[in-house]
């Protein structure tokens, strides 16, 4: 059964704050979630190559040469917060 | 004029019996009338709309149309990215966000001459079955308003089948097209894996994310589907197999095809209205010319878990984008950055996204992570396997798309219970296949069903060609659900 504390873990590592109410339904649902999940552990895998794409690609390359992109204003249009060409942020690194 | 498939539309445009500017003032004029009890659209780019109708109507004046979908009026999934048109996937975090680019398939449907009318509603993010998940409202199904479309398609699929759009784009994650053509009574195609390019497309699960059409019938859908497939230099993933003509071959029929028939589709609990209406299907292929086969997938039973721990997984990490900072919402009166971001995603996430981020963050975990991502991987080589072992005897499989007709609002309050929704939709995404659902009947309370094919990778000319042979043999996709016109 998935804990309080591992709810509350996980909530910090997904950058996620949880009201105490959200915190015991989501601990309910996810418990409820990984018990279906647990049907997994049925199956023998010894020996099975895992799959990550369905369609295997790898290392698909582009001759390197400048091409026109994303001007910098429009890219920072959108910003909640920005001073010239930069994003605003609380501050992260004390004085 | 709402009535008519694009094919027909396109060529009325050539023979001057009407134009792309009249048609989209109809449609323009019906989503006023009526999208306010549907819901379908999040943003309608009414003046967007017009010009480009004028200009596909010039280009008919001239003798020179661009193709069959020049002036053919579409609705897209507010997933893509639409240049200069907000673009939310129906969540508050995006509210008022503005792509600065088009979505390759946007991109490509314009260069065609469509005519976009607007973005279609969805659930938060592409999760969920029904679009009760939108963080602005929910859609309504056109044969029964208190009904669910579907979803997360729900937006595209209400809007095409109230003939509020002559079709359009969704997004299939795991089901999020098929499930949603089922419950509206149209068409609807998942492509193969990396047959679209997912630029600009907002990315859910990446492994499993494809883009596809919504249409009035298989031959719209081929023809949607002809002119947003190829190679694009932006997604690595997108294939560089050539694009052949799926319109072409449409009509080559069933006759000696090979379709198998997977018993793990016909599970206890079903509605046996689906299950009746379904196998009077294989019996319409049957008699088309098709030999059915039994065949057998025997990892379906742990493909919905699978997809349950692989989606979750790509999509914590895909939405920690959602931070604060670059665009979309930003929670006020943070006193650093770390505050500032899960604030931020607790105000700006529905309920579902915030179980789906806390799930995949705790497969993805130390000390789980083999238990449930690792292992999930290796499953879904078992479900591939199945499909190939498959593949080897039949040339498609045939099954029903969802084990249920469209249920109500607020039906479906566990996640648990709507996740079941998409049990026969996921392996296809998690083998990376095309599928197709086409309409195959109605239950006694008038509500659609849908009937799936499942073809080998890049067969869409395969799956086309039976649900159109199906379809030509059966009335269901000329019904329309009675809504004022």
């Amino acid at each position: 059964m998935i804990t309080r504390e591992a709810v509350l873990h996980v909530a910090r590592l997904a950058r996620l704050e949880l009201s105490e109410s959200e915190l015991e339904r989501m601990r309910a649902q996810l418990d409820a979630i990984l018990t279906y999940i647990d049907r997994l552990k049925e199956l023998d895998v010894t020996d099975v190559e895992p799959t990550s794409h369905a369609v295997p690609r790898v290392n698909v390359m582009r001759d390197d040469v400048v091409v026109p992109c994303l001007p910098q204003d429009e890219a920072l249009r959108n910003a909640p917060d920005r001073v010239g060409e930069f994003f605003r942020v609380p501050r992260i690194i004390e004085d | 004029m709402t009535e008519q498939p694009i094919h027909e539309l396109t060529e009325a445009y050539r023979r001057t019996a009407t134009t792309p500017t009249a048609v989209t003032e109809s449609y323009l004029a019906r989503i006023a009338e009526l999208d306010g009890r549907i819901g379908g659209y999040l943003t309608i780019t009414r003046e967007q709309a017009l010009r480009a109708a004028a200009e596909s109507d010039a280009r008919y004046r001239a003798g020179k149309p661009l193709g069959p979908l020049d002036g053919a009026p579409l609705v897209y999934k507010d997933v893509l990215c639409t240049r200069g048109v907000q673009t939310t996937c129906a969540s508050r975090i995006l509210e008022g966000f503005v792509p600065p680019y088009d979505a390759t398939v946007v991109a490509r449907l314009t260069a065609a001459g469509a005519v976009m009318l607007g973005k279609g509603n969805m659930d938060e993010f592409a999760m969920g079955s029904s679009t009760e998940y939108s963080a602005f409202r929910p859609t309504r199904n056109p044969w029964d308003l208190a009904r669910v479309p579907g979803g997360s398609s729900g937006g595209p699929a209400a809007a095409v089948a109230a003939g509020l759009a002559v079709g359009g784009l969704g997004t299939d994650t795991g089901g999020s097209i098929r499930q949603p053509a089922a419950f509206c009574g149209i068409v609807g195609l998942k492509p193969t894996y990396g047959r679209v390019s997912r630029y600009g497309l907002v990315a859910f699960g990446s492994s499993l994310d494809q883009i596809g059409p919504f249409a009035r019938d298989v031959t719209d859908a081929a023809l949607l589907l002809g002119a947003i497939a190829g190679l694009d230099p932006c997604d690595s993933t997108s294939l560089e197999a050539p694009v052949p003509d799926y319109v072409a071959t449409l009509s080559r029929g069933v006759k000696g095809l090979r379709l198998g028939i997977p018993d793990e589709y016909f599970i206890e609990g079903m509605d046996p209205e689906v299950e009746r209406a379904v196998r009077a299907a294989v019996d319409v292929l049957r008699g088309l010319g098709a030999t059915l086969e039994k065949v057998s997938l025997p990892t379906t039973r742990h493909a919905l878990a699978t997809y349950y721990v692989i989606a979750p997984a790509e999509a914590s990490s895909n939405l920690a984008r959602y931070d604060g900072v670059k665009y979309g919402l930003r929670a006020a009166g943070a006193k650093d950055l770390i505050e500032m971001s899960s604030r931020t995603r607790a105000a700006g996430f529905g309920a579902e996204v915030k179980r789906r981020i806390m799930l995949g963050t705790y497969v993805l975990s130390a000390g789980y992570y083999e238990a449930y991502y690792g292992r999930a991987q290796k499953v879904r080589t078992l479900v591939r396997r199945d499909f190939d072992t498959a593949f080897g005897r039949v040339e498609l499989i045939v099954a029903p798309t969802t084990p249920n007709v469209a249920f109500k609002h607020g039906e479906k309050e566990d996640p648990l219970s709507m996740y079941l929704n998409d049990v026969f939709a996921v392996p296809a995404n998690i083998a990376g296949l095309p599928a197709i659902s086409v309409p195959c009947g109605f239950s006694a309370q008038g509500l659609p069903i849908g009937l799936q094919f499942i073809g080998k990778a890049l067969d869409e000319p395969g799956v086309l060609r039976a649900a159109y042979a199906y379809e030509q043999a059966t009335p269901w996709h000329a019904r329309r659900p009675s809504l004022p016109s």
